[in-house]
Parts: C-alpha cells; sequence; structure tokens
C-alpha cells in the first residue's frame, strides 16, 4: 500500500476520528487490534474460572448472588471484545482455537489460585481495579467497535471493585481468623496485579506504535502507578497493609515509590509455568469439547426447522 | 516498519509468532453459528440503536442470547436482532461521492436565510 494511504490514516488518528471495521488500515493496525481485542476477550472468559470455583461455596446467598452476577457480567465482556475482533476479519472459531492450542495468551493474572474466600474480595478489588485502570482510556482507543465494546464494559466494571472492596471491608471487621484471611488474600494478590499492566516502558520498544495509532493512550508504568496511588490509601480504609517494606509516599514526585516486581515470575506465568496455567487451560479445552454436541444439535434443529418452514 | 510486535500491553500479552498475519481468510468451521446483530432500543420512544453482535443458530437464539448479553441492566425495551449477512452497507470508499455533495447545500438549513429583528419565532 502507497504511503499516501497511510499518511491519510495517520491523520484520521491525529483528527481522533475513529476508525470502522470497512475503513481502510495498515496491516500491522490490523493485527495488532486483532491480537489485542482478541487476547482481551480471552482474559475476560479465562477469569471466570478462578471465581467459578466459590460459587458453590460462597459463605451466603446474597454473596452468591453478587458473584454469580459478576462472573456473568466477565462472559457479557468475553463475547463484546470477541465480536469487536471479529469486525477486523478473525472469525470467531479460529479466536478459541488459538486459545485452546495454547497459540494465544490471557492475562497472566488468572494463572494464580483462589485459595479462600478473602481471594475473591481481592480479586474484586485489586484485579478488577487493575483492568479498570488500563480499561478506561482505551474507551477512546481510535478503533471504533474496541472504544464502544469499552465503554459498556467499563460501565459494568465499578459494581466489580466494589463488591470486592465491601467484601473485604466485612472480613476486615470480623474476627481475627477473617482479618488474617483478608491480609494474607491481598498478601498473594498485589504482586500478581501490578504485573498485570505489562512489562515496564523501557523494556516495551514499541509502546511508541501503538501511542501513535491511539490503539492505548498512556503507557504500562504510568497506569501501574495511578494503581499503586489509588490501592496504598484504599487499603488504608481496610486497616491492611500491602505488602512492600518500599511502599512510601513521596512527597517530592507527588506519588508512592514502590519495590521491584519480579518480573522473571512474570515471564514464567505467561509462558504456560504459572500455578494453574495447566488448570485453566484443561478446563477452557473441556467446556469447548463437551459443549460440541450442544452446537451441533443446535445447528441440526435449525435446519430443520428451515426446510420445514 | 517489518518489525512484529513484541511489546505486551493489558490485553495484548504477544506471542511467539504473529497469529494474526497467519492466514488471511478467516477460518470458519461449518459448525459456526451465524453472525447478528442486535439492535436496542432503551426506553420507549426512543429509536433502536446498535448494540453490537453475537452468535445464534436462529432468530430465537439471538433474541435470548440479545437479552443476556446486551440487556443485563435493563437497558432496553424492545430488541431487534438481524442476520449480519442481510445488512448492506455503504461503501467507506464511496463516502465522498455520496455525501460531500450535502455540503454546498447550505440553502437547506434555517441560518442561510436573514430575516428582520421583528420576526420572531421562526
Ligand atoms: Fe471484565
Ligand atoms: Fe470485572
Amino acid at each position: 500500500m502507497g504511503t499516501n494511504f497511510e499518511e491519510q490514516f495517520q491523520q484520521k488518528i491525529d483528527q481522533e476520528t475513529k476508525i470502522e471495521p470497512k475503513d481502510w488500515m495498515p496491516q500491522k493496525y490490523r493485527h495488532t487490534l486483532i491480537r489485542q481485542i482478541s487476547q482481551h476477550a480471552h482474559s475476560e472468559i479465562v477469569g471466570m474460572l478462578p471465581e467459578g470455583n466459590w460459587i458453590t461455596r460462597a459463605p451466603s446467598l446474597k454473596r452468591k448472588s453478587i458473584l454469580l452476577a459478576k462472573i456473568q457480567d466477565e462472559a457479557g465482556h468475553g463475547l463484546y471484545l470477541y465480536a469487536a475482533a471479529e469486525t477486523l476479519g478473525i472469525s470467531r472459531d479460529e479466536m478459541y482455537e488459538q486459545l485452546h492450542e495454547g497459540k494465544a495468551k490471557y492475562s497472566s493474572i488468572f494463572n494464580y489460585p483462589t485459595l479462600t474466600w478473602a481471594d475473591i474480595g481481592a480479586i474484586g478489588w485489586l484485579v478488577d481495579g487493575a483492568a479498570i485502570m488500563n480499561q478506561v482510556p482505551l474507551c477512546r482507543s481510535s478503533f471504533g467497535p474496541y472504544a464502544r465494546a469499552m465503554v459498556r464494559v467499563c460501565k459494568e466494571e465499578s459494581f466489580h471493585q466494589r463488591q470486592g472492596f465491601e467484601s473485604l471491608l466485612v472480613l476486615s471487621k470480623g474476627t481475627e481468623e477473617q482479618k488474617r484471611m483478608c491480609q494474607d488474600a491481598i498478601n498473594r494478590w498485589w504482586w500478581p496485579c501490578l504485573m498485570m499492566f505489562g512489562p515496564p516502558d523501557d523494556e516495551s520498544p514499541n509502546t511508541l506504535q501503538s501511542m501513535q495509532w491511539k490503539i492505548k493512550r498512556f503507557s504500562n508504568d504510568e497506569l501501574r502507578q495511578k494503581f499503586v496511588n489509588m490501592i496504598a490509601e484504599q487499603v488504608k480504609v481496610l486497616h491492611m497493609t500491602l505488602p512492600d517494606p518500599d511502599l512510601k509516599w513521596n512527597e517530592e514526585k507527588n506519588q508512592y515509590d514502590f519495590g521491584k516486581i519480579n518480573w522473571e515470575e512474570f515471564k514464567q506465568v505467561l509462558q504456560g509455568n504459572g500455578p494453574c496455567n495447566k488448570e485453566r487451560m484443561d478446563a477452557r479445552r473441556k467446556a469447548w469439547e463437551d459443549g460440541a454436541w450442544v452446537r451441533e444439535a443446535a445447528n441440526a434443529y435449525a435446519a430443520k426447522k428451515s426446510i420445514a418452514s | 516498519m517489518q518489525t512484529l510486535f513484541r511489546k505486551f500491553f493489558y490485553g495484548d500479552y504477544g506471542e511467539e509468532k504473529n497469529l494474526a498475519a497467519e492466514n488471511n481468510q478467516p477460518k470458519q468451521t461449518i459448525s459456526e453459528w451465524p453472525l447478528w446483530e442486535v439492535f436496542i432500543r432503551s426506553k420507549q420512544g426512543l429509536d433502536h440503536k446498535h448494540a453490537g453482535s453475537l452468535h445464534a443458530v436462529d432468530a430465537a437464539m439471538a433474541m435470548e442470547n440479545a437479552r443476556d448479553v446486551y440487556t443485563r441492566r435493563s437497558e432496553g425495551v424492545s430488541i431487534w436482532v438481524v442476520e449480519s449477512k442481510y445488512i448492506h452497507a455503504s461503501n467507506p470508499d464511496d463516502a465522498d461521492a455520496l455525501f460531500d455533495p450535502a455540503n454546498d447545500k447550505i440553502y437547506r438549513h434555517p441560518s442561510f436565510y436573514e430575516l428582520p429583528d421583528e420576526v420572531k419565532h421562526m
């Protein structure tokens, strides 16, 4: 394609004109988006698994209803996003295949186990909190269908974070054992949540291109810092602590300093060596295979009905 | 411009190969359910507006899925579903030819006409 198309394309982006599926776009823009949106979708879907682990064991009917509603939202998020990716010319089946064959990745955070009930609260508060931090700027992404899907997602996310925090708040006012459970969950989820924002900016040579295309609006480190600033304050309300001895307010920079992230762990989890990678993938594949007869039966039923009519 | 994107973003965790570039034709299995577009009337008196799409084998299933996927918080009072293949869209390349001619017909707008101040409320 001539540079002329690319120049016009960049002009549109610079003027904040949204790109729609049938508009001309550089192949690389298309591929970057397919990858980002489909992996975002996979994350929503796989993300249901750690929480699903506690549906039958939620401590009350109220908590169970809330958890069910939240997980159903996550399924919806996955569906909005798959649909957005499909507008770029990849089929749903193809995306599923990439996930099931282990070719496509999803957020590293969902490869950690949910050991106690407090983990469900911590996920809502911290994991969804980190997700919101990332997703809000994506509502202004240059690709129309992605941006619109994110608007819908963000409207639903705030309930996710609030219910998580509130659930921890109850534990934090409970028995000594409940308080310990609450602190333990925060301790285990804190660092993996910071990793959710991705590697530090100096290791991200292609930040520029995606920023220039306005697929992404803020750098990983900028968003991570915002998240730390927010959580470091909120944790005080719970009378709990974050597991970082280096965490302290920096008057000069007007932000919290925090300790070193273990990037080796992040890499290991992304490469498939996290505590639950295998379990998650097995669960997804099983769901797909077990559902085969339903997909076939529905097709057969529709075919039969269309002949009859 | 030949470098692969190795950058990891939120929702984009990189990959060993560029999967999207691997094949240009969408690989769709015969069993993949057709795609439907969903339109929702958010409240009585307003138009139906495109909400998104979903897969379903027939209209009844599309309707049920649309309710679950797009109206979990009473976002709508009415749903339309139409199989995506029946939607005909204008081509963005034709946008100039289609829509530009309207630009120079400013006399179609009320502000084109200057009337004396005595004429009120017109
Ligand atoms: Fe979500
Ligand atoms: Fe969520």
